[in-house]
């Protein structure tokens, strides 16, 4: 029941923002929606608590300790966003950049895109964990696009064209597992439910499942923005509104990570090898590297973010990759730091950015004078994201690297070097913009910052003190994962 | 061998002679039909521009050599030979033996290396520009048409378009994917090679674009004759051999004498069908530039290519 | 070993989608495209009834009848008024080297059947050898999506590419389960519509459905 509230909210709330997303309220709204599926998700999570996991509706869908934490990240992320959205977006109508239309439209789509992940991330089904995925893209593809100018909606098609031939690949995998698992558990409903695939891993075709997984792999690798599949990522992160940006970047490339590990659990089951762990951690590696680079020739903020989103996202997988409790534990940790940091961080660049009136970091400058929260929040996220403790993502680096240095001394220099070259890129823009000479104008909408730094508090949190409970669903999830 | 073995081989010889202009006219007329004119002559024009041509007096070139003159009656003997090996009727004649695709081939490829050096003989900017041409589409053609044959060889284990005939039509009835890639590739070859429209226009001269035309610029009277003649038994040729790769069904099997009635009957049908099919084709397809001949060409390569693949996928 | 006549059968439908996805590859037209993409859907829903005729799989039946109406009439039907709307009806396409791409694809083709070659082999389905064909079939759109510039073939590309998925599903064994099929079809549609929006958006900055206009974010 606790799942139907957390689809049903969103889903109703997407309906909802489609007739009266024009009405002056409607951002209250949204936020409003967000809160109760935040609610939703909290019941969802107490109950998970105390009766452990689950499933529901005929299997159909399913809650373990792996994915309850990430749907209850995906609906606080989702909420705050709300929360950051609710004056930035006012704030770019006074700009005269966006129509009452389109906010409709925007406020709609959120919550289906909140909808689609929920979906993708609770469902049992891996035939229903493609179709949300593909869903995640088609309501976010017009978010991309909103601004209509001809390099949105570049940034748009590219989006669409490149997740669309990548999770292309994804069904093709997602069929062939099917296949490989129709023969143990007969053709129809049941050969698709993960709960049922997992009791008989060890009995599935290997051969078949290796190559379902590098088609697995590569599609919602793309997704993921692994590294060469990335290109659409920048893109859609710079020309899209900031919200969507954060939400992007903070939760579908969660998602999308969550059905790659997912399937990676299949596949080293009845492989017995670790075939898949040495391809995540190969792509892993190679996003993380080319990531850094890119990044520090950027001229754009939020490209730049993006691209470190892509660096992240390739540690994590690096991080699942090797596999073992510490290093999936931190694979975990590090999935929710880095999704809070880098919300975190979107919030206060959007704000920057319209104070600016641009998202090049040459005409953003001395962010502590104009508006001293925005320019501490960016200075502190950015400190956050580039692993400074105390913050999380030291930690869960810190575990990250450790392991690599015990298991695979070989990957060291590479990301290493990688790591120093985005933090040496990254802190130099980011003293630049926050520092130094300015002309930026207030603000017509008080910015909501809120959001911001109640992420950074967590982040700190996490990086001081991981709460009992929480450190047991890592763990859970990481014995889960193996 | 008997007697009457020889005699039927004897008469597809001479049938299949004195039907081919038939065969030209039955695809022009259709075609004077399908584009809305009554069509001149009927079909039995082809027939007239032939006797025409033989009643006149040859005029040939001062620097015409002997190979110039020879040329028409190699072309009319390769076509005849063709034709009249292709098993349209029977499949046990006393030529059975050496009906291999391979040598098919050869014999067209013979008659071409002919025409082209003829076409050059003489020594005019057409000639050589048509013998060039020629040479383009064929070098092309010739490995597409050998892919179409060795899909069909594969099935049925030979080269001997006997057997291939008879592994098709006696058998027992199966639907082959790869002969559907295969009839596409070998459709194209047949417009290319008998420089039907897409490829070529056997009924203008323009300097642009001919091909076939450009090469028999030089030649009149009987050696033209020949030439036509020997361009409606290539024709004629092409289509039974797509008859008996693709459609044999109805051809009369070993010693059965009572078959041949019916295998006539059902040979005329089809060959009145393939006609009005070609006419159609013509009619409704724009001659394509010269430049796009290779890739016309090409993909005929391709698909045989890929019909072989997929027989390799598909039904073994 | 002699195959039944329904084997043939979807082999022959197999056979004709490839021979689709070729003509594809090499059409340079835009409405000839759409008719070849509705083409596909009908092939693909002869073929898909006749699996369920043969397999007794009466799911298949249900999903033969939503590829007949989504892919060879639904989707057709919009893109021809997309089409007509845009005004781009007689658009052809300059591409180059068509031997090459072709040459490409047959080297395509040559992989995909090595690669289902052991797959078909542990199927149990009497369509086996077909996933050889459904891999080429997507692998062929794939490469028609990235030899084209225009939007409308890029999208016929990638439509053509479920297509070959859709086609793998019920060659290797026999569909997916139907909710899965739904919210395949789902998808689809939505997609179309998102992209026949987007049509417009970029006819609306562009002046123009070319995508080579767009080359404004790329890393320098």
């Amino acid at each position: 029941m606790e799942i139907f509230w957390v689809l049903f909210i969103p889903l109703l709330g997407g309906l909802l923002l489609a007739v009266f997303g024009t009405h002056r309220n409607a951002p209250e709204l949204n936020s409003l929606m967000s809160f109760a599926t935040l609610i939703a998700s909290a019941v969802l999570t107490t109950r998970v608590i105390s009766d452990g996991s689950f499933t529901a509706w005929n299997e159909q869908f399913f809650v373990d300790a792996f994915n309850v934490f990430l749907v209850a990240l995906t609906a606080f992320v989702g909420f705050t966003t709300s929360l950051f959205s609710r004056p930035y977006m006012r704030i770019e109508q006074h700009h005269g950049k966006l129509s009452i239309n389109m906010l409709r439209l925007y406020y709609s789509m959120y919550q289906l895109f909140t909808f689609t992940m929920l979906l993708a991330l609770l469902t049992n089904n891996m035939g229903i964990l493609w179709v949300a995925m593909e869903a995640a893209t088609l309501t976010t593809v017009l978010l991309v696009s909103l601004y209509r100018t001809p390099a949105s909606l570049e940034a748009a098609w590219k989006y669409f064209i490149l997740c669309g031939v990548g999770i292309a690949q994804a069904l093709f995998g997602t069929i062939l597992l099917y296949f490989a698992a129709e023969k143990i558990l007969g053709a129809g409903g049941t050969a698709l439910l993960w709960t049922h695939l997992n009791e008989v891993k060890g009995q599935l075709e290997p051969t078949v499942l290796s190559l379902a997984f590098v088609f697995l792999l590569v599609g919602y690798g793309t997704k993921v923005g692994l590294a060469p599949l990335h290109n659409w990522l920048p893109d859609a992160h710079a020309e899209g509104p900031t919200p969507v940006s954060a939400v992007l970047s903070g939760l579908l490339l969660n998602v999308a990570l969550y059905a790659v590990v997912r399937s990676k659990v299949l596949v080293d089951g009845a492989l017995g090898t670790h075939f898949a762990g040495n391809l995540m951690m190969g792509f892993g590696q190679l996003s993380v590297v080319m990531a850094a680079f890119f990044l520090s020739r950027q001229k754009d903020v939020k490209r730049m973010f993006a691209y470190s989103s892509i660096e992240h996202m390739g540690l994590m997988t690096f991080a699942f990759g090797m596999g073992g409790a510490v290093a999936t534990f931190a694979g975990l940790l590090h999935m929710t730091v880095h999704c809070l940091t880098k919300s975190a961080i979107f919030f206060a660049v959007g704000h920057a950015a319209q104070q600016s009136g641009t998202q090049l970091m040459d005409g953003i400058r001395g962010l502590i004078k104009t508006s001293p929260s925005v320019g501490w929040g960016l200075a502190l996220g950015t400190l956050a994201i580039l692993g400074m403790p105390p913050f999380g993502v030291f930690t869960s680096e810190f575990m990250i690297l450790t392991t690599a240095m015990h298991a695979y001394p070989w990957t060291m220099p590479f990301l290493l070097i990688a790591l120093g070259v985005a933090f040496a890129s990254i802190f130099g823009q980011m003293q630049r913009m926050v520092f130094g000479e300015t002309t930026g104008k207030r603000l017509p909408h008080p910015p909501a910052l809120i959001p911001v730094f109640v992420h950074l508090a967590l982040v700190l949190m996490l990086g001081l003190y991981i709460p009992p409970y929480l450190a047991d669903w890592y763990r859970q999830a990481a014995a889960l994962i193996g | 061998m008997s007697f009457s073995a020889i005699f039927l081989q004897l008469i597809q010889n001479l049938l299949v002679l004195l039907a081919a202009p038939l065969l030209l006219g039955w695809v022009n007329q259709c075609r004077a039909w399908m584009q809305g004119r009554r069509g001149a002559g009927g079909v039995l024009q082809p027939y007239r521009n032939l006797i025409k041509l033989f009643h006149k007096d040859a005029v040939l070139a001062n620097n015409a050599s002997p190979l110039f003159r020879v040329t028409p009656y190699i072309l009319f003997a390769c076509m005849w030979l063709a034709a009249a090996l292709v098993p349209v009727l029977a499949t046990n004649l006393p030529l059975s033996p050496a009906v291999d695709v391979i040598a098919l081939v050869g014999i067209f490829a013979l008659a071409r290396v002919f025409i082209a050096l003829a076409a050059m003989d003489i020594g005019t900017a057409f000639g050589s520009l048509g013998a060039r041409r020629e040479m383009l589409v064929g070098f092309l053609a010739e490995p597409a048409l050998l892919m179409v044959l060795f899909t069909a060889s594969t099935i049925s284990h030979s080269t001997s378009l006997i057997t291939i005939v008879e592994t098709l039509a006696h058998k027992q009835f199966m639907l082959y994917p790869s002969m559907a890639f295969a009839a596409v590739a070998f459709l194209m070859i047949l417009l290319a090679e008998n420089a039907r429209v897409p490829v070529d226009n056997p009924s203008t001269h323009l300097e642009l674009t001919m091909i076939h035309e450009a090469m028999i610029l030089e030649y009149s009277a009987r050696h033209l004759a020949l030439i036509e003649w020997a361009s409606t038994l290539k024709l004629l040729a092409y289509m039974t051999i797509g008859i008996a790769l693709f459609v044999p069904y109805g051809i009369a099997e070993a010693g059965n004498w009572g078959g041949l009635p019916l295998a006539v009957l059902l040979l005329t049908l089809k060959l009145l069908l393939g006609g009005a099919g070609l006419a159609l084709i013509e009619t409704v397809s724009a001659k394509m530039r010269i430049f796009r001949v290779p890739e016309f060409m090409g993909t005929a390569f391709l698909l045989a290519v890929l019909g072989l693949l997929t027989h390799f996928l598909l039904e073994v | 070993m002699p195959i039944p006549f329904s084997a043939q059968v979807i082999n022959m439908c197999a056979a004709l989608l490839l021979l689709i996805a070729f003509a594809m590859l090499s059409q340079r037209r835009v409405l000839s495209l759409i008719n070849l993409f509705a083409l596909q859907g009908l092939i693909l829903a002869v073929s898909t009834t006749v699996v369920a005729y043969s397999s007794n799989q009466h799911h298949l039946y249900y999903s033969a009848a939503l590829t007949l109406l989504l892919k060879a009439i639904v989707l057709p039907v919009i893109l021809y008024k997309l089409i007509h709307k845009l005004d781009i009806r007689w658009d052809v396409e300059t591409m180059f080297n068509i031997p090459t791409i072709m040459l490409v694809g047959l080297l395509l083709v040559v992989f995909s059947f090595n690669l289902a070659a052991p797959i078909s082999q542990m199927a149990g389905t009497i369509t086996k050898s077909t996933l050889g064909i459904a891999m080429a079939t997507v692998l062929l759109s794939f490469l028609m999506m990235i030899t084209r510039s225009k939007a409308v073939p890029q999208v016929i590309g990638f439509l053509a590419m479920e297509n070959g998925l859709f086609f793998a599903a019920t060659s290797a064994t026999y569909g997916m389960p139907m909710v899965v099929e739904m919210g395949i079809a789902l998808d689809v549609l939505i997609g179309m519509f998102i992209l026949g929006i987007f049509f417009f958006q970029i006819r609306t900055a562009f002046d123009s459905l070319d995508l080579a206009h767009m080359e404004k974010l790329k890393e320098d």
